[in-house]
């Protein structure tokens, strides 16, 4: 992977697998601190404290088409060769939230890539589930910004227009990729 | 979602969108799948979908369903997307990138013309 957008888009994957219902995801960028954390929050169906410890081995999948998993354990080296890490959080039939963190300045840390085309991807893709994105950013001089996004709004105003109608489509870029534009000015990836 | 004043733009676009799908009436059912497993994503599905979608949005086509599936087991042609195309047999290409991908949008979705290249046999 390349960029931690397709990370976050990975494991999002794995929040939609689970079957979950909502499925939050976190962009701090915290300039001040010198740090980057992600997370996908789900009310999905979760694991259990074995199956916890096992996805964290590249050699674990539940899929059967093939033998290795290796989304969570690419995310975990990305994060711990930035010194930072990985938290896991599961619990059987509640959800699972997984967080990655970063030393923003780290030389080996991939860049946060397209979130915008992320977050676009995810909501055209799975519409029946309810979405909330929330991308922070704390400048060095104290400023912060904030673009937060909650679905729900969008699709009840939509009523039975999909997401996918080209009008639709071309708003929810336009106002994604504006208001991300507007969070970082100065913020150099 | 930012403002109100958004959500009230959206009201519009939605009656515009109402108005169109009236007047041009989409070529029967039609469904683009892109696969984004671990692998899909890695060899540059999302790009795949960013250009689906960007076709779907500079060619104002309208009823068009895009959704995803996870691995379907051939790693090595992913990046990976199936049509199907009203109530004719799924097709699955590989290696999808985004020139393909819109090769395959303008000759199969909206022209009902399977492409001959990049088919896989499933």
């Amino acid at each position: 992977m390349r960029e931690i957008a397709l990370h976050l888009l990975d494991i999002a994957e794995n929040s939609v697998a689970a079957e979950s219902r909502n499925i939050r995801m976190d962009v701090m960028e915290d300039l001040h601190r010198d740090r980057l954390t992600v997370s996908v929050v789900d009310d999905g169906r979760g694991m259990s404290a074995e199956t916890a410890k096992q996805v964290l081995n590249p050699f674990y999948t539940t899929r059967t088409t093939r033998k290795v998993g290796l989304g969570i354990p690419l995310l975990k080296l990305a994060a711990e060769q930035t010194e930072g890490e990985l938290t896991l959080q599961t619990e059987k039939g509640k959800g699972t939230r997984i967080e990655a963190a970063f030393k923003h300045s780290h030389i080996d840390r991939m860049p946060l890539g397209d979130i915008g085309t992320t977050v676009l991807t995810l909501l055209v893709s799975y519409p029946h589930i309810h979405w909330e994105f929330c991308y922070q950013v704390k400048h060095k001089n104290g400023e912060e910004k904030e673009f937060a996004l909650d679905d729900s709004e969008i699709k009840s105003t939509l009523g039975d227009v999909p997401l996918t109608e080209p009008d639709v489509l071309r708003f929810l870029r336009g106002m994604i990729e504006e208001e991300i534009k507007s969070l970082a000015p100065q913020s150099v990836f | 979602m930012p403002a109100i004043k958004s959500l009230e733009e959206l009201k519009r676009v939605r009656e515009e969108a109402l108005a169109k799908k009236q007047m041009k009436a989409a070529p029967g059912n039609v469904q683009v799948i892109v696969a984004m497993g671990t692998c899909g994503i890695a060899a540059g599905a999302r790009d795949t979908m960013k250009s689906v979608l960007s076709y779907i949005e500079t060619q104002n086509l309208s009823g068009v369903t895009v959704t995803q599936t996870g691995c379907i087991g051939m790693c090595e042609q992913e990046p990976i997307l199936q049509v199907i195309f009203g109530d004719q047999a799924k097709v699955t290409y590989g290696k999808v990138n985004t020139e393909v991908a819109e090769q395959i949008m303008r000759q199969h979705v909206q022209g009902g013309m399977p492409l001959k290249d990049h088919v896989l046999p499933i």
